[in-house]
Formats: structure tokens, C-alpha cells, sequence
């Protein structure tokens, strides 16, 4: 039998390493990307979670809109990187610092 | 139910108005052909503005009124801040135009993203429940993102971009997860019933602060108060200045109405715990923002961290608990608002096509060169800097006043010594203009609606300086039940 604490366990540690892997990752700004998407989600499982178990419908709602912003957000972060690249040539995190003071 | 419709509906309908116009221009933008035609969309912008503070004005109830099951409030907080910040996009988009006819910018994107925005301010001003916040904001960050990209060419503008938007959508991601756990606590995504869940709490509930923290986080990011500033000098310096101009003051009002409606009318029983984590966020803003000022040489980069002084200040009217205190901090958020509209108003107009007028030296001598304009920005330094008889002063003194009431002292004499260190790159301004050489003596070139603008600008800030009381009142009655 799932009880809420282990849902609710499961999310926040997708969250911590979502949120570890943006500090974190020196790399690929992709993956800053996808950090960001697994952040989402883990909140998506959150609201299911306490939706289910509280028999209330609102925070099913909630994570419609969670996934659909969601999208838009990663279509704008994806074009602002092609936008990056063409200026660049590289999506290393580590070239993203030139403005300094 | 389909007379309740109705009702709802009225209570949306600037915002339902101002939707459907971005829209059309969104359209009408697709079917300009003509290159040079293309300005057009920016009268278009211009009028829908205008009709919405119309509408606004004409559609505001005169009591707090909610809709669409509580998720939406109009009250005369909401009708205020609408209303300025309809108007000071307004301006806004009138000092951008000259800008971004020089800089080959003048395209339909940058008005339509800007009415988006807008209509994501006045969602997150009017927003009752966790949803709708969450829908306002993200309206508004995700318009400001790609507004921050608009130059495709330019290396500083899209690392700019890409910063505020991993950094914004972090804060997104924060405030979220806050907002699950709220949910999970009260049972209710709607702010009446989550402030009224938390007043049968008898005793204080670990989780529910647990929440309250992560949405401190969102909240303090939008605002862009420290440790969460990281954001603000990057973006401030590496958008186009027409954008930065945008994004440092009318989403800083909507910022204010999203923790009002979040803390105040959310979470007010929680005061003694969220009033604490603001003096912490409030006082390293003060402290990083007025020191790392000192020390920059791009105004932008200098204004962007003067940003986060003023954000300390403006939390200090949060802080106090009152309502005038909310009121003291509503009035510090639209001053500061107009003050830095005019100041890199000014920046603008010291620019020509392909020079940018952003360095602390392309002010040298300002007062050679045009002394009505070096008296106008001496009139906003003077004001941010809070020398009295300007209106920044009296921003400062209300918030502190209300500070003073509830017995901080200590804090309210830390905001001054700081705005003290923070008077020294204000005044530095001031020196270069009326005590150096100008770099050059080329004339200053704009256009003339946009001198009148600027000019009016700088006498507002000095005319409620003498009169402060009128908005004074005024953001009282708003906050007033």
C-alpha cells in the first residue's frame, strides 16, 4: 500500500536532484534544460498526490496547467539556446560568463 | 448560473479587452508587409493601453468584489495598480520607440510580448488563488524572456536570456513546489481559504512553514531582493536598454501585488514567521545592492543593483505587519517605479544609433551639454538617492515611519546608514554631470514627444515631492478594507 509520505519522499527527492543538477551541472546547458523540466514534474507529482489523497479535484487542475506552461517554457528556453548557439558556437555554462562587475 | 456569468465576466472585462486586443495586433502584425510600415503596430499598442486604464477605471467596483469562485479579486488595490501599471508601460513603450528605431528593432514583437506582459501583470495584481498567481506570473516571465532575446545578434542579450530564463524558471520551480505543499496542508488552491485554515491552526505547523519558504524563495526572486538577485545585473545589462527599462518597472508592481496577495491575504497569521525571513532578505539586499554599487562603472549594472537596494527598502513596509506599512510599501514600489523609468529613459535618450550611452562616463558634463536634461536626471538621482525635498525621500520616510511604529528601530536606523552608502554613487552621478569635462559635445538627438515625456517624468518626481500626500492617500484608501 503507497501512503502519501512515500509520494510525497519520492518528489521531494526528484526536486533536490533537479534542483542540484542546475548548481551543479558545469556543462551542457541542455541539461540545465531538463533540470528544470524534472523540477516541474516532481512538483506535478506533489499536487497529484495531495490530490488523490485529499479526494479534491483542484490539484489535478493545477498540474494541467503546470504541463502546459511547462511546454511553452521549454519552447522558449530551447529557442533562446538555438539563439545562443548561432551567437556562440557553444552551449558550455562555463562560456556564459563575459558580463562581470 | 448564466447570471453569474455575467457577473464574472464584468469584473475581467480590461482584461478580457486587453487580451483580445493583443490578439489583433498579434494578427494585424503578420499582414504588414511594408517595412516601414511597421511602426504602425505601435500606435496600435499605444491605444489598446489607453482603452484598458479606461476600462479599468470604469469597470472597478466599489467593493472588493471576487469571481470565477474566488480565484480572481478586483479591489481598489487591484485598480490602482492596474491603473499605473498600465500607464507606466505606456510610457514605457513611448521612451522604447525612439530606441528601437535606431537599433533596427522596430518590430511587432517587442509591443505585442510588452501588452502580453502586461495582461500577465494585471492577472497576478487581481490573482485570489494560487493558480491564477501562478498563471499571471508565468504570462509575465515568459513574455520578459523572450523580450531579453529580442536582439538575436547581440552575444550580451541572449546570455542575458538564457540566465534569467534557468534562473526564473528555478524560482518558478520553487514557488511551485511552496504552493504544493500549501495545497497539501490546507486542502485549497484559494488564498480566503488557505489564511482561513491557517487562523483554527492553534499551534504553528511545521509544514505549513516548510511551504511558506519556498514561496518566500518565488517571491523574492521575482522581486529580485538578495541572495536570489543573481539574475537582475545580468539581464539589466545585457538586454536592450529598451527592454531593461521595461523589465525594471512596471513587472516590479506586479511583483509587489503577487507577495501582498500571497502573504497578506494568504498567509496573514503567519506574520511572525514570514516577517522574519523578510528582515533577513530585506537587510542583505540593502547591504549587497548600495556596497556593490559603489564599485560599477556601467550605469545599467550600477542601476540594476541600486534595483536591489530598493527592493530591500520596499520589503521594510512588508516587514512592519500594518497597513499603512503595505501602503508605505505600495507607494515606495510605484516611486521607485517612476524614478527608474526616467532613468534609463535617460539613458535612451543620451544614445544615438550604435552607441550606447551606458557607461557612468557618457555622463560627463551633461550639464554643457544640455542643462534642462542634466537637471531632469539630477532631479531622479536626488530622488533615489532620498534627498528631501524630492519624492524618494518621502518614499523612504513612510516606509521607516511605519517601522518605527511597530518598535524596529534598529532596522529602520540600518536602512539608513545603508541608503547613506547608497547616497555616494547617486551623488557621484550628479558630480559628473555639473563637474567634468564632457567626452563629447555632440547634440543630444530625440524625438520631441519623447523630451515632453522625459521632461514630465522628472517634474512628477519632484512635484509629489511636495505634494506626497496625494498618492499617499491614495494608496491608503486602496489598502484599506
Amino acid at each position: 500500500m503507497i501512503i502519501l509520505s512515500d509520494v510525497l519522499t519520492l518528489a521531494a527527492i526528484l526536486f533536490c536532484i533537479s534542483v542540484a543538477g542546475i548548481f551543479l551541472n558545469r556543462k551542457n546547458v541542455l541539461i540545465l534544460l531538463m533540470c528544470i523540466e524534472l523540477m516541474l514534474l516532481s512538483v506535478n507529482m506533489n499536487f497529484i498526490a495531495f490530490s488523490h489523497f485529499l479526494s479534491d479535484i483542484h490539484g489535478q487542475v493545477f498540474v494541467f496547467f503546470i504541463l502546459t506552461v511547462a511546454a511553452a517554457e521549454s519552447a522558449i528556453g530551447l529557442a533562446i539556446l538555438v539563439v545562443l548557439f548561432r551567437n556562440r558556437n557553444t552551449i558550455n555554462v562555463n562560456d556564459l560568463g563575459t558580463m562581470k562587475g | 448560473m448564466e447570471f453569474d456569468m455575467v457577473n464574472n465576466l464584468i469584473l475581467v472585462v480590461p482584461e478580457l479587452t486587453l487580451l483580445i486586443l493583443a490578439c489583433l495586433a498579434l494578427v494585424i502584425d503578420t499582414f504588414i508587409k511594408n517595412p516601414a510600415s511597421r511602426g504602425g503596430i505601435y500606435w496600435f499598442t499605444q491605444t489598446s493601453l489607453i482603452v484598458t486604464i479606461c476600462l479599468i477605471y470604469f469597470y472597478c467596483p466599489h467593493q472588493p468584489t471576487v469571481a470565477f469562485e474566488n480565484s480572481f479579486i478586483s479591489d481598489p488595490m487591484s485598480t490602482v495598480l492596474k491603473m499605473f501599471i498600465c500607464l507606466i508601460s505606456f510610457v514605457v513603450f513611448l521612451y522604447s520607440r525612439d530606441y528601437l528605431k535606431e537599433n533596427d528593432l522596430l518590430k511587432g514583437e517587442y509591443f505585442i510580448l510588452g501588452l502580453f506582459a502586461v495582461l500577465g501583470m494585471m492577472v497576478m495584481v487581481s490573482a485570489y488563488s494560487l493558480l491564477t498567481v501562478y498563471l499571471g506570473l508565468e504570462l509575465l516571465s515568459l513574455s520578459l524572456y523572450s523580450m531579453v532575446a529580442m536582439h538575436r545578434d547581440s552575444q550580451p542579450a541572449t546570455e542575458a536570456a538564457m540566465k534569467y530564463f534557468v534562473l526564473g524558471a528555478l524560482a518558478s520551480g520553487m514557488l511551485l513546489y511552496g504552493m504544493s505543499i500549501l495545497y497539501g496542508v490546507t486542502g485549497s488552491l484559494q488564498l480566503t481559504v488557505v489564511a482561513e485554515y491557517i487562523v483554527q491552526q492553534s499551534d504553528a505547523n511545521h509544514f505549513l512553514v516548510f511551504g511558506l519558504a519556498f514561496v518566500i524563495v518565488g517571491v523574492a526572486f521575482k522581486l529580485g531582493a538578495a541572495p536570489f538577485h543573481m539574475w537582475i545585473p545580468d539581464v539589466y545589462q545585457g538586454a536592450p536598454t529598451s527592454v531593461t527599462l521595461f523589465i525594471s518597472s512596471a513587472p516590479k508592481l506586479a511583483a509587489f501585488a503577487m507577495a501582498m496577495r500571497l502573504l497578506v491575504d494568504g498567509m496573514f497569521p503567519l506574520l511572525g514567521d514570514w516577517q522574519g525571513m523578510l528582515i533577513i532578505l530585506s537587510i542583505l539586499s540593502m547591504a549587497t545592492g548600495n556596497i556593490i554599487a559603489i564599485s560599477q562603472t556601467n550605469i545599467k549594472r550600477m542601476l540594476a543593483y541600486s534595483t536591489i537596494a530598493h527592493v530591500g527598502f520596499l520589503l521594510l513596509g512588508l516587514i512592519a505587519g500594518s497597513r499603512a506599512g503595505f501602503a508605505g510599501s505600495m507607494f515606495y514600489v510605484i516611486i521607485y517605479a517612476l524614478m527608474s523609468m526616467g532613468s534609463f529613459g535617460m539613458i535612451i535618450l543620451l544614445g544615438r544609433k550604435g552607441f550606447e550611452a551606458d557607461n557612468l562616463d557618457d555622463f560627463k558634463g551633461l550639464a554643457e551639454r544640455s542643462p534642462w536634461f542634466a537637471f531632469i536626471m539630477l532631479c531622479l538621482m536626488f530622488s533615489m538617492a532620498g534627498v528631501p525635498p524630492f519624492v524618494g525621500f518621502w518614499a523612504k520616510w513612510f516606509v521607516l515611519k511605519e517601522l518605527v511604529a511597530v518598535d524596529m528601530v534598529w532596522l529602520a536606523a540600518l536602512a539608513v546608514l545603508f541608503s547613506i552608502i547608497g547616497a555616494y554613487y547617486y551623488l557621484r552621478i550628479v558630480k559628473l554631470m555639473y563637474f567634468d569635462q564632457p567626452t563629447s559635445m555632440l547634440a543630444i538627438k530625440a524625438s520631441q514627444q519623447m523630451r515632453l515625456v522625459l521632461s514630465l517624468n522628472g517634474l512628477v518626481i519632484l512635484a509629489l515631492g511636495l505634494v506626497p500626500n496625494v498618492l499617499m492617500a491614495l494608496c491608503i484608501s486602496a489598502l484599506t478594507r
